[in-house]
């Protein structure tokens, strides 16, 4: 489905990340934003303000992040497109209605602008130690689809691919964003309407009587009505048969979560992105996402031209996490080297999907600056010269 | 798997059209209240005249949390104490929608705290049926933030040591426009509050005091569901505007119930629409 041109400043920009989300949304079909103050997510949420009456968009404050999303599940069943953001404080009271999302299969986007933590942490230092949370924050078994933008031009981009992603698989999808990429400001090309692609909400057709609100179609993903519609349907967080309605036993739990966790494992090959840059011949690959795979391209080029064979894996989805990927590489590669902003995330499933084939050598943040070149070419360095096999993650320090 | 069976009964009841048949027989005990806050509510539907394709009905967790799962509308049963916030976005979101939130007083008052005052302040169009038995029964009898001060519960056995809210003063300080209570006994009356409040504009609340047989009678010897009605017909008194300051309840008092609100003032989307336009005004002219 094309667009709606309605939400489109088609054209060429200077924005920050934080704009140019809050533009991918609109041109998403987004219409709808609840959300609490918190920095440093808080341009998001006064640029979709600032935007609401051109778009004839419905906003509101809320008293917190728990409500903020509650409110978002609930608009998303009157038939609009919704989107929340805030930052690793706001994250962790939203992991309830992550799970609420997850079990009532409501398509929604949550934009997670990454801080230093835990708790308080530092509110405008940038952060990726979100990455786990996204994946296992909520309770019970799920899969969730989480992305993540290395520039306000990937914040337009993957904005949109979100929404799509919500509603072609019914689940909560995060945009996993930090505080250099949300204030970063770059120019930003948004197409015209007619060259973005919409994933329209898949909405029952059949008759009013048959409607059951979660017999699944072949994919795995039921399809939606709207309240107000008439079908007079049920939808609970408790553990539910097709009509909807709670049923309490082992039987049903199988019938109820395990697609909901199969529905993203089955299509994982079609949801999973990567972009890769010279890894034909790579011996060392840095495997990297969001704001940091920038310092990787550019360590990538000072590496080729010191003769040391660097390729990029940079991940555009984190979850489902890009595992086949990975593990063929692992055959052909000397070692994986993976800067982080963080004490260690990410770098377990790169090691996972190792299957011990190749070194992992972390680099976590503060230890070696993982945004200078310099010091990722450094740790690049040892990490060639190593002859055998480690077992485990090597943590490269000065 | 397929949807489980269905059971088949031969007999209809007056409201079958209202309620979810394939879902009974239903959770709640013997001498519950909540069926019968349930039987006002589907009543006052059929007496409001409201297109029922309109109407949207939001629980929490709890009992009471279950009403959702057992009316015939498009219902949702959410997070504990949730339900107001996700009604919001439902309000807010088609605002053609009649909003019902269905819940318990531990529930929208305790966990949901929050969430009842700022949507009382912010005056969402919706109402707020709060049933109100003084405990946590689901769980087994716990103190509730309105369980009677010196009142047995599984968490005070010797006695409740705090204070309880009194839910229409909160109701009404946080600027909700309209307020009821009413127990579960004064069923006409609970019936015309809640016809009235569904067609009243603004954030509305009406409290149900409902016998709690099982849990909240037993370990404060109570008696069953029938003794607690008798109270309630030999102890409440009907006091229309009474200021919301004097509602409180204590162990075995009096009950006042009775309107004690009933005000207009803009909602939430009649503001946010005006200042829509005014900005679209002002874009247009510049």
């Amino acid at each position: 489905m094309k667009a709606d041109p309605k939400g489109i400043l088609a054209g060429t920009y200077d924005l920050s990340g934080s704009e140019a989300c809050v533009e991918g949304a609109l041109a998403a079909g987004c219409r709808f934003f609840s959300g609490y103050p918190i920095q440093p997510a808080i341009e998001i949420m006064q640029r979709f303000l600032a935007r609401a009456p051109q778009v004839d968009a419905t906003f509101v404050q809320m008293e917190d992040e728990i409500s903020s999303l509650a409110a978002l599940l609930g608009a998303v069943w009157t038939g609009k497109k919704g989107v929340t953001a805030t930052s690793g404080p706001g994250f962790s009271l939203m992991m309830e209605h992550i799970g609420l999302g997850v079990m009532h299969e409501t398509p929604c986007v949550i934009i997670d602008v990454q801080r230093a933590g835990p708790s308080t942490g530092i509110p405008n230092r940038p952060g990726q130690g979100d990455m786990m949370q996204a994946r296992w924050g909520s309770h019970g078994d799920y899969e969730i689809i989480a992305l993540s933008p290395s520039s306000p031009q990937e914040m337009f981009d993957f904005t949109i691919k979100a929404f799509n992603f919500s509603e072609r698989y019914r689940v909560p999808v995060v945009l996993m964003s930090d505080e250099y990429v949300a204030h970063l400001r770059e120019k930003v090309i948004i197409p015209p309407a007619s060259e973005i692609k919409i994933e329209p909400r898949r909405y029952y057709k059949g008759p009013k009587d048959k409607y059951l609100p979660f017999k699944r179609d072949k994919d795995l993903v039921p399809p939606m009505v709207d309240i107000g519609d008439g079908y007079k349907f049920h939808v609970t967080g408790l553990t539910h048969d097709d009509r909807g309605y709670p049923v309490m036993n082992e039987e049903c739990q199988e019938f109820n979560v395990h697609p909901i966790v199969r529905k993203i494992r089955r299509s994982a090959d079609k949801i999973v992105e990567v972009q890769e840059a010279e890894t034909d011949d790579a011996e060392i690959v840095i495997v990297s996402y969001g704001v940091i795979s920038r310092v990787a391209l550019k360590t990538l080029e000072k590496a080729r031209e010191s003769g040391i064979k660097v390729g990029s894996l940079k991940l555009i989805t984190v979850w489902p996490f890009a595992e086949k990927r990975v593990a063929e590489l692992a055959k052909k590669v000397k070692a994986f080297v993976v800067p982080e902003m963080n004490y260690g995330q990410i770098v377990f499933e790169v090691e996972r999907c190792s299957y011990g084939n190749a070194n992992v050598v972390f680099i976590p943040y503060g230890e070696k600056e993982v945004d200078n070149t310099d010091d990722l070419l450094s740790v690049i360095k040892q990490a060639i010269k190593e002859k055998k096999v480690i077992k485990g993650i090597t943590e490269l320090h000065k | 798997m397929g949807p489980l069976k269905t059971i088949e009964s031969k007999e209809v009841h007056p409201m079958d059209n209202l309620l979810r048949m394939d879902r009974i027989p239903h959770i709640w005990c013997p001498g519950c209240g909540i069926g019968l806050a349930v039987n006002a509510f589907a009543t006052a539907l059929e007496k409001a005249k409201i297109d029922l394709d309109n109407v949207c009905i939001v629980s929490g967790i709890g009992c009471t949390g279950r009403v959702a799962g057992y009316v015939k509308l498009d219902s949702f049963h959410t997070t504990h104490g949730r339900a107001i916030a996700f009604a919001t976005g439902i309000k807010l979101g088609n605002p053609k929608l009649k909003v019902v939130v269905f819940s318990g007083d531990g529930d929208l008052i305790s966990i949901g705290g929050n969430h009842f005052i700022h949507a009382a302040r912010r005056n969402i169009d919706m109402l707020v049926i709060c049933v109100n038995n003084f405990i946590y029964a689901m769980t087994g009898g716990q103190v509730a933030p309105t369980t009677p001060l010196t009142a047995y519960a599984t968490t005070s056995p010797y006695g409740c040591v705090e204070p309880p809210f009194n839910i229409p003063y909160i109701a009404d300080s946080s600027g909700a426009v309209y307020v009821a209570r009413w127990t579960a006994l004064h069923i006409r009356r609970l019936t015309n509050s809640i016809t009235e409040a569904l067609n009243k504009s603004g954030f509305s609340v009406v409290e149900v005091i409902s016998p709690c047989a099982v849990y909240y009678s037993r370990i404060n010897r109570l008696g069953d569901g029938l003794d607690m009605m008798k109270f309630y017909h030999d102890n409440s008194e009907i006091r229309h505007w009474e200021d919301t300051k004097n509602l409180d309840i204590g162990f075995q008092t009096k009950i006042i119930v009775g309107k004690f609100v009933d005000r207009q003032r803009p909602t939430y989307n009649e503001s946010y629409n005006k200042w829509l336009s005014e900005i679209k005004g002002t874009k247009d002219e510049g």
